[in-house]
């Protein structure tokens, strides 16, 4: 632990009207796991990419074992001995888990040899893994096991890890910390990116925590709390949400027994989801990506009908209606992926405001546009939740993450829906705007209206729900109230112990 | 080094600069291209950009231009909603055969019966349902099958241009042409004929059409939903689907217009400018069209422009072809080029281009 | 009435007209596999076609015409691929210019050429095997370019499912960012399968003009590069599909042909429209593989 593998001095990374990385320093020792914190946009990413030699430095230098490192390329890195594993996996859906490994090693030996090796260093790391399945049909969990296998297989010196737990059950958490601590021992260095100061605390050595491209400080997690951590990497202390006290009303939307086949070959079917929200209630459904998240908001949205009854809204069988039909009737939608989903990238907010609130703010008469009324509203929206942008005429994708997603829930919020289901409301969103957002919903709900939180980020759930429910390979769990759960009881309804009670007998 | 760096928002200067630039960058290959065959450059230019409109026999060449134009601007602005929304019907060629076809055909069983008020408009819905239906084939395999909806069209060309050879020696032969290939001439039959509405200007139906054309898919471009759903599509299918736009109705109503629009640019071509069905009717419109589209920036007025800039390369290229012996494949060559500067120069306008100092040792 | 056709000769016939489109599509095949969709495989044909023709005629040896044609067809695809990797351009449109300029481009350089009639292509019968009957006839007394081209499409199977660059040139197909994340040069593995893409067309274009027809007449391609591209989706990217594919084609063609040559009862225009209804039909009913996860998106390195 006190001999030094990597030492980053000065590391300076400009882009046009943004510095990423301002004179960055610091060292990380051998078999020590040291965190890197920040914000999204606090130049975290960047800096991990300059390590693994994706970008190049403007200015400043590494050392690696006192020899001056500057790769030019992954490939260099990878045979300097650093490994990474990335947040959107670097993985090819249609190749076999063998030949993804393979892809990234730089001397590969014969399949069969790897297939051998896979297998010998999938037992040892407790990392199950068949070496011949494909790995478009693997779960998030397993996929990253991919990524982690890929690294190890080259005895790396440091492994990088990008937001590794963000895809995982608390309890398969703890199995990947197991597979850290177990590297460690062995005199791995791992640096691991997280905004999730709980999990820093648990098990890292040392922290390096950015802001605005600059290092503020680094330090021993342990010896500070989470709120110091928190107040070090956002700056400013600022309000948690707050529920005022509130009054379920009647039942508005009833989804019954829903299930919808899966759009293309590596999609999740919806099997049997059934649950039912009051106006006032924030329904929160938590799960592992790519359990059915994206597939259970177009079957609520409208973008993927079903049988008419599966669906049921305020005294009517909505299932078969369209997206404008559903609206009208007062159920709007915030998608996860905000560029191409949610809004149009290359279209003016006007245009995106028009793209979801043209029927309800009565934006069409006869088929023809008023683009004033557009206008106005995206003004509206621009002004009361706070987006920063020059004018309601720039392009949906100038704006940073947060003001765009601020726009996006704005625009639906403002609407006065009865029902509004979002998925990943806060998802790559700074802490401030995150807290906005949450607070914009919990407003709404006060005001009478029932809320869906589609989230895989198990804080927010707790810190807003009244119920909660999991999503499990397209089935949803029994709905409990959110108050009382533990995050054990939380984990198990994520893995698919639909029954706790049962699976604690 | 050259680096390229993608612009927060879309350069507005470049999207209006960079076709005058393709066409400038177009001159030049094209000069250095007269100038490998032999032919002083400057002077092939100058026939064929400049003569036509401005020398001494632009009284003759000019009336062409509208004409050629017509067809052009007709299909390309049919094009230009589905390649706005992503949708490739690459086969307005065959629309295009297929409408003059069906047209034709209302003319000639109605001959030699002198009823223009009825038999003309007969023929221009007649040219329209053709492409239509021509245009519903890729259509409708696309939205039940999934199939690729740019080969379909296509094979439809080969099977198009088949037929019309095959017509043209068999069914609309003209009874009276001592079995010479070729249907009647529907230019010397008063009933059909789509003739110049003021002489010498080479204004016909088809010329108005075309800018009706224009001027209504300006006003649903900016100020219809249906415009709005095309745009938001080509944007991003899914923000689209989100939006409530119908994907499959949508990829319908485009091959209709294109096809529609494609269907009476031929109608208007077979009883005006070429007067009969004959197998070398076709003319490579089709496809022209979507290099006037792509020029015109897929903008109705900016297809008027690029559909007048055409049809002059295809006068002019007749002109210098027979002052100075140029010879026609050149046009062709010529338009690819001018497709090739456009789609090169257009990285301008999405990024910006930085040249960066060689880092290392 | 159909008893009339020789058996053996058609099939031999089939192998012979089933050779552009087989070089074609197994170029296109890679390229697809690398993640580029290039439309313009009709204008790389028929620039091979023409210039292979103009090589043959000027040097009086096929050899080196067909040597011309592929370094023909390749050089024009550099056209798509430097402004679909290095500007960025729509695949689609640029590989519709591609087509539009080759045909214009052959009709211009082959002007003075005009049905000339060449040489024809030396049959290279193969040793014993030719003597086989039946299969003998059928398969082994062809001439070169049709064992070459049997011999790319083995070569194309191994290289993609055996060998390290083509699991990485799969790889770029599939996830161009991840194969970029990973430290993979996407664009140069991209621009070489361009390459190898318009120089198997330029062959196959070669073939029509040098081979089967065998002279030179403007748009002597007739819409086989379309043709190929079909078959490049009919056979789910599968190089041994592809196979089962052209020979399909091939058969249509060559049935076709011989039915006309017999001067039977239907209208030499509905035959000749065979080959495109079939390939509508066979994309209609018979295809339905997974298209590689990056196919014709643009790839740009934000570093």
């Amino acid at each position: 632990m006190t001999d030094t593998l990597l030492k980053i001095q000065g590391l300076t990374k400009a882009y046009p009207g943004v510095v990423a990385n301002d004179d960055v320093s610091f060292d990380i020792g051998r078999g020590e796991v040291h965190a890197l914190l920040g914000e999204n946009g606090a130049g975290k990413s960047t800096l991990v990419k300059m390590i693994y030699g994706l970008v190049k430095p403007d200015q400043g230098q590494m050392t690696m074992h006192d020899v001056k490192y500057a790769p030019t390329d992954p490939r260099q890195a990878r045979a300097t001995g650093v490994a990474m594993v990335f947040q959107h996996f670097s993985l090819f859906d249609a190749l076999t888990v063998a030949e993804n490994i393979a892809l990234g090693m730089e001397n590969p030996p014969s399949q069969r040899d790897l297939s051998d090796q896979i297998r010998k260093v999938s037992q040892n790391y407790g990392l199950p893994l068949d070496p011949r399945r494909t790995v478009g049909v693997l779960s998030a969990g397993e996929r990253q096991r991919v990524e982690i296998i890929r690294c190890l297989l080259q005895n790396p010196k440091l492994l990088i890890m990008d937001e590794p737990t963000s895809v995982l059950t608390p309890q398969e958490v703890q199995i990947l910390f197991q597979t850290l601590r177990k590297l460690k021992s062995e005199g791995t260095s791992i640096l691991y990116i997280s905004h999730k100061l709980d999990e820093i605390r648990e098990i890292c050595d040392t922290a390096t925590i950015l802001r605005h491209g600059k290092k503020v400080e680094t330090c021993t997690p342990s010896d500070k709390s989470a709120r110091e951590l928190a107040e070090m990497m956002v700056g400013a202390s600022f309000e948690a949400p707050k529920r005022s006290d509130r009054q379920l009303g009647d039942v508005i939307l009833e989804v019954s027994n829903l299930s919808l086949n899966a759009a293309d070959a590596y999609g999740t079917s919806l099997r049997g989801v059934t649950f039912t929200v009051r106006a006032g209630e924030v329904l929160g459904i938590g799960g592992v990506a790519g359990n059915g998240q994206d597939e259970l908001l177009s079957a609520l949205s409208g973008e993927a009908m079903t049988p008419a009854s599966m669906v049921h809204l305020d005294g009517r069988d909505i299932g078969h209606l369209g997206p404008n039909d559903r609206r009208l009737l007062g159920l709007l939608a915030a998608p996860e992926e905000r560029l191409g989903h949610a809004a149009a990238p290359n279209m003016s907010l006007v245009e995106n405001a028009m793209m979801t609130a043209a029927d309800r703010k009565g934006m069409v008469t006869s088929g023809f546009l008023a683009w004033g009324k557009a206008k106005q509203f995206a003004e509206d929206v621009i002004q009361k939740f706070d987006v920063r942008t020059p004018s309601a005429q720039n392009a949906a994708r100038s704006l940073s993450g947060g003001n765009l997603q601020k726009f996006v829930i704005g625009r639906e919020v403002l609407q006065e829906p009865s029902v509004l289901i979002v998925n990943q409301p806060t998802w790559g969103v700074d802490a401030a705007a995150a807290a906005s957002i949450r607070q914009a919903l919990l407003d709404l709900a006060t005001g009478g209206a029932a809320i869906i939180v589609i989230s895989q980020d198990l804080d927010e759930l707790i810190e807003i729900s009244d119920n909660f429910a999991a999503l499990n390979e397209g089935r949803l769990s029994e709905i409990r109230p959110m108050l009382g759960l533990t995050v054990d009881q939380i984990g198990l309804m994520m893995g698919g112990a639909h029954d706790i009670e049962v699976a604690h007998g | 080094m050259i680096q390229l760096e993608k612009r927060k928002e879309p350069s507005t200067f470049w999207i209006y600069a960079t076709p005058l630039l393709a066409v400038l960058l177009t001159m030049v290959l094209g000069g250095l291209l007269f100038a490998t065959l032999g032919k002083d450059p400057l002077m092939a230019i100058k026939t064929i950009f400049w003569d036509p409109i401005l020398g001494e026999f632009a009284f003759y060449y000019r009336p062409e231009v509208f004409k050629k134009a017509a067809p052009l601007i007709l299909i390309a602005i049919g094009l230009s909603y589905g390649f706005k929304a992503g949708i490739w019907n690459i086969g307005a060629e065959g629309q295009y055969i297929i409408g003059a076809i069906c047209g034709a055909s209302v003319a000639l069983a109605f001959y030699p019966l002198e009823a223009r008020w009825m038999i003309f408009p007969l023929m221009i819905l007649a040219g329209v349902a053709g492409g239509v239906i021509w245009a519903m084939i890729p259509a409708l395999l696309r939205v039940y099958f999934k199939t690729n909806e740019i080969l379909v069209s296509l094979m439809l060309v080969y099977v198009a241009e088949v037929l019309i050879k095959a017509f043209s020696i068999g069914l609309l032969r003209n009874p009276d042409g001592h079995g010479f290939p070729g249907s009647r001439n529907l230019n010397q039959y008063s009933s059909s004929a789509n003739l110049e509405l003021f002489a010498g200007t080479g204004v016909h139906w088809g010329v108005v059409t075309a800018l009706f054309a224009v001027v209504a898919t300006y006003v649903i471009l900016a100020k219809h939903q249906f415009g709005f759903f095309v745009r938001l599509t080509g944007e991003s299918s899914r923000a689209a689907g989100f939006a409530g736009v119908n994907a499959n109705r949508l990829i319908i109503t485009c091959f209709v217009i294109s096809g529609g629009l494609a269907g009476v640019a031929g109608l208007f071509e077979v009883a005006g400018p070429a007067g009969q069905i004959l197998g070398s009717f076709p003319a490579y419109y089709g496809f022209t069209a979507i290099i006037v589209a792509f020029l015109g920036r897929l903008h109705p007025v900016g297809i008027l422009f690029a559909g007048l800039l055409m049809a002059l390369t295809y006068v002019g290229g007749n002109a210098a072809e027979a002052a100075m012996n140029i010879p026609s494949a050149t046009i062709q060559i010529f338009q690819g080029m001018l497709l090739f500067s456009l789609l090169s120069v257009d990285v301008l306008t999405n990024y910006r281009v930085r040249f960066v100092a060689a880092r290392g040792a | 009435m159909i008893m009339d056709i020789n058996p053996i000769l058609l099939a031999s016939a089939i192998m012979v007209a089933s050779t552009p489109i087989l070089l074609a599509a197994i170029g296109e095949l890679v390229v697809e596999r690398a993640g580029v969709l290039n439309l313009g495989v009709e204008g790389m044909m028929i620039t091979g076609a023409v210039v292979g023709f103009i090589a043959a005629h000027e040097t009086e040896s096929t050899t080196l015409g067909f040597f011309g044609a592929a370094v023909g067809g390749a050089v024009v695809s550099m056209i798509f691929g430097l402004l679909t990797q290095y500007l960025l351009t729509n695949q689609v449109a640029t590989g519709l210019a591609l087509t539009l300029f080759g045909v214009g481009l052959s009709a211009l350089v082959g002007q003075g050429y005009q049905a000339t009639n060449q040489v024809p292509v030396t049959k290279m019968p193969i040793p014993l095997l030719s003597d086989i009957p039946v299969v003998g006839p059928i398969l082994f007394r062809h001439d070169g370019v049709v064992y070459l081209s049997l011999v790319i499409v083995a070569a194309v199977f191994v290289f993609l499912s055996r060998s390290r660059a083509g699991m990485i040139l799969r790889a770029v197909g599939e996830n161009h960012d991840a194969a970029h994340a990973l430290g993979y040069n996407v664009r140069r593995v991209r621009l070489m399968a361009i390459a190898f893409g318009g120089a198997c067309a330029g062959l196959g274009g070669a073939y029509i003009s040098l081979a089967r027809v065998p002279q030179w007449v403007d748009n002597i391609t007739a819409g086989t590069g379309w043709i190929a591209l079909a078959i490049v989706v009919f056979a789910s990217w599968k190089p041994w599909r592809l196979l089962i594919g052209a020979y399909l084609f091939g058969g249509v063609t060559a049935l076709q042909i011989n039915i006309q040559a017999m001067g039977l009862d239907i209208p030499v225009e509905y035959l000749s429209m065979s080959p495109y209804i079939a390939t509508i039909l066979v994309l209609v009913f018979l295809s339905g593989g997974r298209a590689p996860g990056s196919l014709g998106r643009i790839f740009h390195a934000s570093s």
